[in-house]
């Protein structure tokens, strides 16, 4: 195989992860270590360095769209920062001492995670009921604009949304994923942000905590441009396609084809390194 | 801008750091394609032929992988340490947002905000530069 065909074959892959990614919703940098490691035959710490790479990429394009309609809540993504960016940096030390073996069954159990949480119906959990007394000390309560209008909403159970966070930001810093799927659960869950504003919210954190492990990977040599790039342009150029064809008719159906996707991947990952592999 | 809705001000100046947040990640994503565009077509037309190793992890080659020594391969022209510059842009484009939030914070006179604004900043720096350029 000659560099050049190697590479366009990496980044057509990638951009097949990015267009279905943004499609669906579910970002694609969790299903590029598997890709790698699984067809590309790339190990596991180049595969994390380049997936990492391309999660800031996505991420801030998402970001800078979301946040010029006003949907994020900056105040809120720079108090959770705190928490990413420590659990990340502790994720991205411990990586290295962690062999790529377990880390691809830790792999699996998160693409299984993904896979559950993008089964399940998706529900705005805001309200405008009193804030917490933390929330309000630290004005994170905001509005965004509903089809209605500007809309109100209050945040809440901050000391809970911040310990789920840490807990992502360390899985983003082992794995090299921008763990989107974790980052939803705490903002929209915990904290009870309106959707929209969960969405917009952790995809601007998402490049934060990316960055802070990626400062680390890049010493450690885990990061290659020969292989990182083609990786990061292709799912770029997947994002940006997938959110000019975003039609909602197709969305579940892709969805459950995304998902069938994770739960193959997951199982591959699953027997590879049951059966030795990842060394 | 919405006129007549209340603390006007405050709004307006959120309402500039979200367009100024919007600018600074669109320009690095930006640039961080083109210029690794450039870096990849010279390492391409200049190594098309054997394709590395990636099956055994051996790190990069020495200089890919500090600040300083992609900077000084990338003024050199040299192909691979381009394409990395154009990464390390793109892991600097949230630490520039970084950044420039907390002027905004400082310009509101937004002490709590400044001080979680540095302390994220700090961090980043940290995994940038580990002590070391």
């Amino acid at each position: 195989m000659t560099i050049l065909t190697a590479t366009l074959g990496i980044a057509a892959v990638s951009f097949g992860a990015g267009l279905l990614g943004s499609l669906t919703g579910l970002g694609g940098g969790v299903v590029l270590v598997p890709l790698l490691t699984l067809v590309f035959h790339v190990h596991l710490r180049y595969a994390v360095g380049a997936a990492l790479v391309s999660v800031i990429a996505t991420s801030s394009g998402a970001a800078a769209a979301y946040v010029r309609e006003g949907y994020t809540n900056i105040r809120v993504a720079m108090i959770l920062e705190i928490a990413t960016v420590i659990g990340a940096l502790a994720g991205a030390y411990a990586a290295g001492f962690v062999s790529p073996r377990l880390l691809a069954f830790a792999f699996a159990v998160v693409l299984l995670f993904a896979a559950y949480r993008s089964l399940r119906p998706q529900q705005d959990h805001s309200t405008t009921a009193a804030a917490d007394s933390l929330a309000t000390r630290l004005r994170l309560n905001g509005t965004w604009p509903a089809p209605g209008g500007e809309q109100p909403y209050t945040v809440h159970h901050v000391p809970a949304g911040f310990a789920i966070m840490s807990v992502a930001g360390a899985i983003s810093g082992l794995l090299g994923i921008g763990s989107g799927a974790l980052k939803v659960l705490a903002l929209d869950q915990a904290m009870r942000l309106p959707f929209k504003v969960s969405t917009a919210t952790s995809n601007l954190m998402i490049g934060v905590t990316a960055a802070a492990s990626a400062g680390i990977y890049l010493r450690r040599g885990y990061v290659d441009p020969g292989l990182a790039f083609p990786v990061m342009i292709g799912v770029l150029a997947g994002a940006l396609v997938g959110a000019r064809l975003m039609t909602a008719a197709r969305t579940r159906f892709l969805r459950g084809l995304f998902t069938v996707v994770i739960v193959v991947l997951a199982a591959e990952m699953l027997i590879r390194a049951a059966r030795g592999g990842f060394q | 801008m919405r006129a007549g809705t209340p603390s006007s001000s405050a709004r307006d100046d959120e309402r500039v750091l979200q367009t100024w947040i919007g600018r600074v990640l669109r320009a690095g994503v930006v640039s961080a394609a083109l210029v690794g565009l450039v870096g990849g077509a010279i390492y391409l037309s200049r190594h098309g032929t054997a394709w590395p190793d990636y099956a055994t992890f051996h790190g990069v080659p020495a200089g890919l992988d500090t600040v300083h020594g992609i900077v000084r391969g990338a003024l050199e022209g040299r192909g691979r340490w381009i394409t990395q510059l154009a990464l390390l842009i793109l892991i600097a484009t949230p630490v520039a947002r970084v950044a420039m939030s907390a002027v905004a914070f400082a310009r509101e006179r937004d002490g709590i905000y400044v001080g979680v604004t540095l302390v994220v900043l700090a961090l980043l720096l940290y995994s940038f530069l580990g002590g070391r350029l």
